[in-house]
């Protein structure tokens, strides 16, 4: 049993049924990242003065990724224009662009990413911070003061390792100190902090944390908006990669169903786009 | 124009052989089987749903006190919070938000658009099937998932999520236990599982349907499914986002949701702060208001079905009642702060939604006034699908017209959260919605099956059902009106008038012995309604190998083209190429000889249009 | 679109490439507009989030081929467009409309 208009339109509505499958999927995904956008509108203008942090993103990292995106959408669409005109050289020479530009953009992000989760935040107990990236942590033995472990990555205010308990000694950060939330997170333009190695005793750590999810709703939103963009875009690059490789089996057999499906993928990743157009100057430039 | 590719005979056994029991029953593509599969697992999760309230009702009417029976049976199988067959005040949250979330997401909606409309979509359109049939499986199996999840939490340490089916932050998320996050997980892969349902719906309708078959031309059913599926669509997502968020919330310690000097039991949290729990509202009662529309649509379609045909005249204002549902479908997405009178908000955006909630309430009217005047000169013949159909009208105008109070912020200061409440939706869902799904399935059975449910016995189940239903629920608008609260696990002893005489508080605003009393006659006539369903799952199964055989494909003389295939469908639906010539609900038409109606695919004679 | 053949298929690309073009210099063009020294602060991310609706319409309009899309795809995404504004609209009006306490006379 056939199902009518699977490839060609219908002469009423002029779509074919994954087009038109693909537009509502694409309007409702529209109302999701809505519903992102007006938490990040309420968070925003909710949050109390000095505490919502601007300049954190790098900016040149960001317009880079932009461009790679804007790029990708051109390969795909003229991934498909080659289909419709049965070229399959120039088809699979610009799907590997698009699918080389979008591993390029999540290599960009997951490097920012773990940039955050070394950048650290001290609130000390004067009420003063220490911000900066991380250096090293120095931990002494509870037992023995003398034993010290100096490491590279943060383990929380103690650890137990071999049997003996671990106590936070003191935490260097490469960054700045600075007397207000404001100072950190709005920062004037064109000025720059200095930064230097500031180590900060145990005793004086009131709290610490990196800059992932919990530190602040700033960060929250972000890791959530562009995490979710992030999924969207390994999802894209999965179904490309498949009609680029295996999926491209059915060019033979079927090249019209086939140039739809690249169609109606190419959709999808323009979508991914436009979220990202209006994501990158929420987050990085505002 | 594509004429629907009718099914061969060898087409229909090539395939049937050709698919194992895994295949055919299970991992099935066809809408037909997937439509019972949702039925079925909607049904299921109804039954459960229903339990729950069973035991909430009798905490409610007997708090502190072992639930007979049941009770060493809950304390089995969930151990501490049911100690000595007693529901623990965390027990009874777990189950009145569980109540909520498993009847609304997890029955009504899957039965009402899963079930009846993955059957009859494709059918009443004349396709030979959706427009995406391994989506239609996958949709299938996105609810089947979240629902194990969802029935899950009840068994995991802590039990089910326990902060009501609105899952409000900050106690939402503030609950220490993991049964919110199991909510969460469930509710995202029921989000999605609806999403891919509802784009399949809705391109099947505007893609599928067969020659003729113009826009005023749809049986008013297959409107109801295609603005239900618009609402699904586009008003779930935002609650996606949210559910996504309130899980960052959860899992990672985020603030989304959570407001700077939050202290937990005593204790200031460890947390960022700066979240805002009113988002929460804002993105849950966006999805929320409409649901509550889709809930009712597909309802009034089958009304609308049944109506039609057991009357033997076409609807009354067929147009009005689909522009109407347009009118709906769109007001319905701002109307939602109607839920949010009491959150503090200002008298500028209360008017906004006060003035949509009246105006949305207008094609709802219109839509029940056009079904009443339908009845008017017809030949009424009263089967249980249409007695159910006849009850829904004044139920669903009672539930509609207490809304009423409900939709002005100034008289909904005294009636929000109380039993008022309660009482409104459940009239709109119980005796309402719920009645509509009755009717359709007493009305479609002959078309599944190939044979008639007892009628003796369904009207059995209808009468007392009716009955049970009103005495469960009238009694709780006394309740609300004179102040009991919604969520109160001891069922309002702690407010009620002599216990606050005990206690030497004033007496004032307490609940009065009468009101409290109330909660032992609904408990009695919930109990009333559990044995009123009894003869109906008899009869369900039962009939199935043991029903009245049906003489014809068309046994209720129906004029829409689900008739118009062998019994059951096989797959592909339709044997010969389906060309339709005329509307809906050619009953009675002027001079036809013979039979009283005209098909939708019968050429001949043409009346109007 | 449904007429593209190999012959008109490389002015078919340069047009995506100047649409690309356009794409990029709006970017730099929003880069730059949040250093521009201006004033208000709403007023620069009211500036910025224009120039990002310009892209995002070239992207829609070309890329996405809205402008040959039939009516009944355009009426969706119109019904979509106005439910995301009310969306966003009335949740941030809630945020700002809060009831007044008037002094006792």
């Amino acid at each position: 049993m056939e199902i009518p208009y699977a490839v060609k339109p219908r002469p009423d509505t002029g779509v074919y049924n994954a087009k038109l499958g693909m537009w509502l999927f694409l309007a409702s995904e529209v109302m999701l990242f809505g519903g992102f956008f007006s938490a990040y509108i309420l968070l925003r203008v909710g949050a109390p003065d000095g505490t919502w942090t601007r300049g954190l993103l790098s900016v040149p990292l960001g317009t880079l990724n932009t461009c790679i995106l804007a790029l990708s959408a051109v390969t795909t669409l003229l991934a498909w224009a080659a289909c419709k005109v049965r070229d399959l050289g120039k088809f699979k020479f610009y799907h590997a662009c698009t699918i080389l530009l979008a591993l390029t953009f999540l290599g960009i992000k997951a490097y920012e990413y773990s940039d955050k989760f070394h950048h650290y935040q001290v609130l000390k107990t004067d009420g003063t911070y220490v911000d900066g990236h991380f250096v090293d942590a120095r931990y002494v033995d509870a037992t023995d003061p003398q034993q010290e472990r100096v490491l590279h990555g943060f383990k929380g205010k103690s650890f137990k390792e071999g049997g003996k308990q671990f106590n936070l000694a003191s935490v260097t950060l490469n960054g700045f100190e600075a007397e207000t939330l404001k100072e950190i997170n709005e920062p004037m333009r064109g000025h720059k902090h200095e930064h230097k190695d500031v180590a900060v005793p145990a005793a004086d750590i009131r709290k610490i944390g990196n800059y992932g999810p919990a530190h602040n709703t700033f960060t929250a939103i972000y890791f959530t908006m562009t995490g979710l963009h992030a999924l969207h875009i390994l999802g894209g690059v999965l179904v490309i990669a498949y009609f680029w490789g295996p999926g491209s089996r059915m060019w033979h057999t079927e090249p019209e169903r086939f140039t739809n499906r690249i169609e109606v993928s190419g959709l999808f990743w323009h979508f991914v786009d436009l979220v990202w157009i209006f994501l990158f100057p929420l987050l990085y430039l505002t | 124009m594509q004429a629907t590719h009718a099914v061969s005979h060898a087409d229909v056994h090539h395939d049937a052989h050709d698919l194992g029991f895994w295949r055919k029953y299970v991992f099935t593509v066809d809408h037909k089987v997937i439509g019972i599969q949702y039925g079925l697992t909607a049904l299921a999760f109804l039954l459960l749903g229903f339990f729950l309230m069973l035991m909430m009702r009798w905490q409610i009417a007997h708090p502190g006190q072992p639930i007979p029976i049941v009770g060493t049976l809950l304390e089995m199988v969930l151990g501490q919070p049911a100690a000595k067959g007693i529901m623990s005040a965390d027990l009874y949250n777990s189950f009145g938000a569980m109540h909520g979330t498993i009847m609304v997401f997890l029955a009504i909606v899957p039965l009402a658009t899963g079930a009846f409309g993955n059957y009859l979509v494709p059918l009443q359109v004349g396709a030979g099937d959706m427009a995406f049939p391994r989506l239609n499986m996958a949709s299938y199996q996105f609810y089947f998932f979240g629902g194990i999840i969802m029935f899950a939490s009840f068994f995991i340490p802590g039990g089910a999520a326990q902060a009501g089916w609105t899952s409000y932050p900050p106690l939402a998320v503030a609950i220490a236990t993991n049964g919110q996050t199991m909510w969460l997980l469930g509710m995202v892969f029921l989000i999605t599982s609806s999403l891919l349902g509802s784009a399949n719906i809705i391109v099947t309708i505007v893609q599928l349907r067969a020659p003729g078959l113009t826009w005023m031309r749809l049986p008013f059913f297959v409107w109801s499914q295609f603005v239900a599926a618009f609402l699904l669509l586009l008003a779930f997502p935002p609650l996606e986002a949210a559910g996504i968020m309130q899980l960052m919330d959860k899992v990672f310690g985020t603030s989304l949701f959570l407001p700077t000097g939050l202290a937990v039991g005593g204790n200031m949290a460890d947390i960022s702060g700066g979240g805002s729990p009113l988002l929460w509202q804002h993105l849950f009662w966006f999805l929320a208001h409409p649901e509550v529309y889709v809930l009712i649509l597909p309802a009034m379609g089958i009304i609308a079905e049944v109506i039609a045909n057991n009357t033997r005249k076409p609807l009354w204002g067929y147009r009005s009642m689909v522009f109407a549902s347009l009118g709906l479908g769109f007001m319905s997405f701002i109307v939602w702060a109607h839920h949010m009178y009491l959150t503090g908000m200002g008298t500028v955006i209360a008017t906004f939604f006060q003035t949509t909630t009246m105006i949305i309430s207008i094609p709802s009217v219109i839509i029940l006034t056009c079904l009443l005047i339908s009845l008017w000169g017809g030949s009424i013949r009263f089967n249980t699908p249409m007695l159910f159909s006849l009850a829904f009208l004044p139920m669903f105008g009672i539930g509609g017209l207490t809304g009423l109070p409900l939709g002005f912020s100034a008289s909904d200061i005294h009636l929000h959260d109380t039993y008022y409440v309660i009482a409104h939706f459940h009239y709109v869902v119980a005796p309402g919605t719920i009645f509509a799904l009755f009717a359709g399935i007493y009305f479609w059975f002959p078309k599944l099956t190939g044979r008639m449910m007892n009628e003796f016995w369904g009207k059995v189940h209808f009468w007392l059902s009716l009955v049970f239903m009103n005495l469960i629920f009238q009694p709780m608008f006394a309740q609300g009106m004179s102040g009991m609260l919604r969520r109160m696990s001891d069922g309002g002893a702690n407010y009620s008038a002599s216990v606050l005489e005990k206690s030497g508080a004033a007496v004032i605003g307490g609940l009065s012995d009468m009101v409290m009393h109330l909660n032992v006659y609904i408990l009695w006539a919930a109990v009333g309604l559990a044995v009123a369903q009894i003869p109906f799952i008899i009869n369900l199964f039962w009939s199935i190998k043991n029903g009245r055989k049906v003489t014809s494909d068309n046994p209720w003389d129906s004029t829409t083209l689900e008739w118009q295939t062998p019994t059951p469908p096989p797959h592909g639906n339709f044997t010969h190429d389906i060309t339709v010539y005329r509307g809906p609900y050619e009953y009675s038409p002027i001079g036809k000889v013979g039979d009283d109606f005209l098909s939708q695919a019968d050429s001949g004679a043409p009346t109007k249009h | 679109m449904d007429d593209l053949t190999p012959s008109n298929i490389s002015a078919y690309t340069k047009r995506c490439f100047l649409v690309l073009l356009g794409v990029l210099c709006g970017t730099l063009a929003m880069v730059a507009a949040s250093f521009a020294p201006l004033n208000s602060h709403g007023l620069k991310i009211a500036l910025i989030l224009a120039v990002a609706a310009v892209n995002a319409t070239l992207v829609a309009t070309f890329l996405m081929h809205i402008v040959t899309e039939r009516k009944f795809v355009l009426i969706v995404l119109g019904f979509t467009v106005i439910f995301f504004v009310a969306l966003l609209g009335l949740s941030s009006l809630g945020q700002f409309d809060h009831p007044r306490i008037v002094a006792p006379k």
